[in-house]
């Protein structure tokens, strides 16, 4: 098991230095006592997270550890040239499955799952959105194994949220430790709201306004990210829309304002797509736009992200993503994928069966760390359990080894104990492909003694995630991707060539 | 701005008022109890609150013990006093990023002592204590908008909100004394009538307002000046309307000259209170003039919101 601070002799790693040192120089109360004013921080800004299954206190807190997680610029380049890759493989599939689906015809990934998903939008067939982009905003959940060992868990392509806690972490960050975090030279996050915002108004439709005008579309205040989405929105400086304020005519989105309709050029929804519009998808939402669909394919609203951006990310056509990067940028992956069993396959689903006591089994359609087995940490009736649902649906599920995820020194009772960690950065993509992360993401830490489940919904945590500049002779290094091999012919589109190059270009 | 932002900003006003209203409502009725044998006060304030054909579904009689719950707990009172903090909340919430944090936090504070009030909160013993804790956060809250909040469009709708609700409720209030009847042994214009309207003037923390105004001892028709028609008196109708003009012309002047019904009906009801003389208001008759006052204020509720929130 990988702690990213302390080896195996309880030594710091060279570059965790700053942090062990200051892990021995702080003493536990003061860490307790930072911890207290830390969450009476969080209070007041009522950043909070409602669960929906449990009863209790409706505006819980993510629990916030204040031992920050590091990565060094070496490390980070390599992390944001692999997540540039990956996202703009995505987009790549996405724009290509909605249009001439070549991946699907060159067989390198079954038809029937793409175009028979239930993310998949027909209506999105055979239509361009604005600026050529359909996951404006992306998640990508990473775990390390070691210490240059790093895989791409899952992708989330349609509606990502935690980023506000990345900006509120690194916030009460500074206000608590000014010195030592002045002392870490931090890349800043701070900029974030400013290049969504960019990236948003860059998609923006070609027929709209000259300065146009970004909306945040939420479900409501009952929504569980609905701080998040209050959030941006005043960061952004954007109004905050629920359905009921938009209202569609001749095709344009207005929203009603005390003076009156005002046309909407972008929006950057954060509801799912069945709800976007009764008239297209569910009749019964209440939460969405009647007519914003059509307002959408006449060419004159943006919808961040695309309705359908979702087929992207299953977890059955995550084994796929790999693919993707080599096929339409005829690129090896930078960054790995976790291998993955497909149980809808007969010899795969027997060795998923046979080894269930050692690997995680995830439902395709299930998020937020449930409906799933963790079979190392299962019981044998749990696992008998899941094996009746395998077998009595094999498709819906994918299986993966139990990773050995990285740990990060903690506060807890007891004192600072190692606890497993992932990170979420935030990929953005604007016209053209142009892709831009801000250095680093969402730390989410299982605050359980052991558990490997990370997930807010299921007593996780977050930390703030320091990306170190270079230290004196810290030479990072340019990567480059290997070029695809030899079986991996690349994609003939002229169009996503050039995408692909201006948005490397744009990378940085 | 957003029309529901501006929605969710007016009611939050109202309601922060409102819960203060009620609380000086019970308070009233309390004193009037003390000193009444008819009982006829608790139906007085249910009348005055406007919640007199619901309260009738739920209760044949009007007493303390039913009602203090009614006006101050019953979730069946959309204007009961926790209704009032979790309305007031929830139209905070929506605007969260409209609101300054002082704003946010006094909403937040108001509603977290709500969710600790229990039934014993109001039982006579503990009544005044409970109440006065209402009424702060009601004062603070008008402190903490006036003091940090930016003089946009949504700083006027917030204050419409409280100045409107609050025009309602000095008109609602000075008409309980309307319904009380006079003890059968008691005279107009005699001891229990005095205490009546002193009542009324320690409702609205304006015992010490009246003498220094009047410097004469306590008559209806001073009262009656006092709270309706005097620009020194911050809660008086006059001054409520000289507030809601001020905001409408600010709005008006900031949306390019657009006025609509909402700003002619609140000029005209201004004037009215400019030119009354508290005379010529009683050979009207005081109910009178007080239930059209009540009628053209929620009007004005309503036009407001036709104008400008949908």
């Amino acid at each position: 098991m990988f702690d990213e601070v302390f080896d195996l002799n309880g030594l710091a790693h060279d570059d965790a230095r700053l942090v062990a040192e200051w892990l021995q120089a702080t003493p536990i109360e003061t860490l307790k006592a930072k911890s207290v004013e830390a969450e009476r921080l969080f209070r007041r800004v009522g950043i909070t997270f409602a669960v929906y299954t449990e009863g209790g206190d409706p505006e819980r807190l993510i629990p916030f550890d204040l031992v920050p997680r590091h990565l060094t610029a070496t490390q980070w380049a390599r992390l944001e040239r692999g997540l540039t890759q990956r996202v703009i493989a995505l987009n790549m599939f996405l724009s290509d499955i909605y249009g001439k689906a070549e991946i699907v015809r060159a067989g390198r990934i079954p038809r029937d799952l793409v175009l028979k998903h239930a993310a998949f939008r027909p209506e999105m067939q055979g239509f361009v959105p604005p600026g050529g982009v359909y996951t404006h905003v992306a998640g990508i959940d990473l775990v390390r194994t070691g210490h240059d060992e790093y895989y791409v868990l899952e992708d989330n392509c349609r509606t990502p949220s935690g980023v506000s806690y990345m900006l509120e972490n690194r916030e009460v960050m500074m206000r608590l430790f000014p010195g030592f975090f002045a002392s870490a030279h931090v890349a800043p996050v701070s900029n974030y709201p400013e290049q969504l915002l960019q990236t948003l108004r860059s998609v923006a439709p070609a027929r709209g306004s000259a300065n146009p005008t970004v909306v945040l579309l939420t479900p409501g205040q009952f929504n569980s990210a609905f701080y998040e989405h209050s959030f941006l929105s005043d960061e952004m400086g954007v109004e905050l829309c629920e359905g009921s304020d938009l209202f569609v005519e001749d095709d344009r989105v207005f929203m009603r304002t005390t003076t009156g309709p005002k046309p909407v050029d972008v929006i950057y929804r954060r509801i799912d797509d069945d709800y976007l519009d009764p008239l297209a998808f569910k009749p019964e939402s209440v939460l969405g736009v009647p007519g914003l669909m059509r307002a959408y394919r006449a060419g004159r609203v943006t919808i961040a992200n695309a309705p359908g951006a979702g087929v992207a990310d299953d977890k059955s056509v995550y084994r796929f993503v790999p693919e993707m990067i080599r096929f339409y940028l005829g690129e090896e992956p930078i960054l790995a994928n976790v291998p993955t069993w497909d149980c809808a396959d007969p010899a795969q689903l027997s060795h998923v069966l046979a080894n269930l006591s050692e690997l995680v089994v995830k439902e395709c359609a299930g998020s937020g760390g449930y409906g799933m087995l963790i079979g190392p940490k299962a019981s044998a009736a749990e696992r008998d359990e899941f094996a009746a649902k395998l077998k009595a649906w094999p498709e819906g599920y994918i299986a993966q080894p139990t990773l050995a995820l990285s740990t990060s020194p903690t506060l807890v009772e007891q004192g600072v104990a190692p606890r497993h960690v992932d990170l979420r950065p935030f990929v953005l993509t604007g016209a053209g492909g142009r892709v831009s992360i801000v250095p680093g993401g969402l730390t989410r830490v299982a605050l359980k003694e052991g558990s490997l489940v990370v997930n807010s919904s299921q007593g996780g945590g977050t930390k703030d995630t320091w990306v170190l500049r270079p230290r004196p002779g810290e030479k990072v290094p340019e990567i480059r991707a290997l070029p695809a091999k030899a079986d991996g012919t690349s994609a003939t589109l002229s169009q996503m060539q050039t995408q692909s190059t201006q948005s490397q270009q744009g990378g940085q | 701005m957003l029309a529901r932002a501006a929605n969710s900003l007016f009611w939050l006003g109202r309601y922060m008022e409102r819960m203060d209203a009620v609380a000086r409502l019970i308070e009233t009725a309390v004193r009037l109890s003390a000193m009444s044998e008819t009982g006829d006060e608790w139906r007085s304030a249910i009348i005055a609150a406007g919640c007199e054909p619901s309260f009738a579904e739920h209760h044949a009689e009007a007493h303390y013990e039913t009602c203090v719950p009614y006006l101050a707990h019953d979730r069946s009172n959309p204007s009961s006093i926790l209704n009032c903090l979790d309305a007031a909340r929830y139209n905070a919430r929506s605007m969260r990023t409209a609101l300054t944090r002082e704003m946010w936090e006094i909403v937040n504070e108001a509603w977290q002592m709500g969710r600790k009030l229990t039934p014993d909160s109001f039982l006579l013993e503990n009544l005044s204590d409970t109440l006065d804790q209402i009424k702060r956060h009601s004062t603070l809250f008008v402190g903490a908008y006036t003091s940090t909040m930016l003089r946009n469009d949504g700083y006027s709708f917030i204050r419409l909100g409280t100045f409107v609700e609050r025009a309602d409720n000095m008109a609602r209030l000075l008409d309980v004394k309307y319904n009380v009847l006079l003890p059968s042994y008691a005279s107009v214009g005699g001891f229990v009538d005095y205490q009546q309207w002193t009542t009324v003037l320690q409702a609205v923390s304006a015992v010490r307002a009246y003498h220094w105004v009047f410097r004469d001892q306590v008559k209806p028709w001073n009262v009656a000046e006092l709270m309706l028609l005097r620009t020194e008196m911050p809660r008086s109708l006059r001054t409520c309307y000289d507030e809601i003009n001020a905001e409408l012309e600010r709005l008006a002047t900031l949306y390019g000259g657009d006025r609509g019904e909402c700003h002619r009906l609140a000029g005209e009801t201004r004037a009215r209170l400019v030119y009354a003389t508290v005379n010529s208001i009683f050979q009207r008759g005081l109910h009178e003039f007080l239930t059209e006052m009540v009628d053209d204020t929620t009007q004005l509720g309503q036009d407001i919101q036709a104008f400008y929130m949908r």
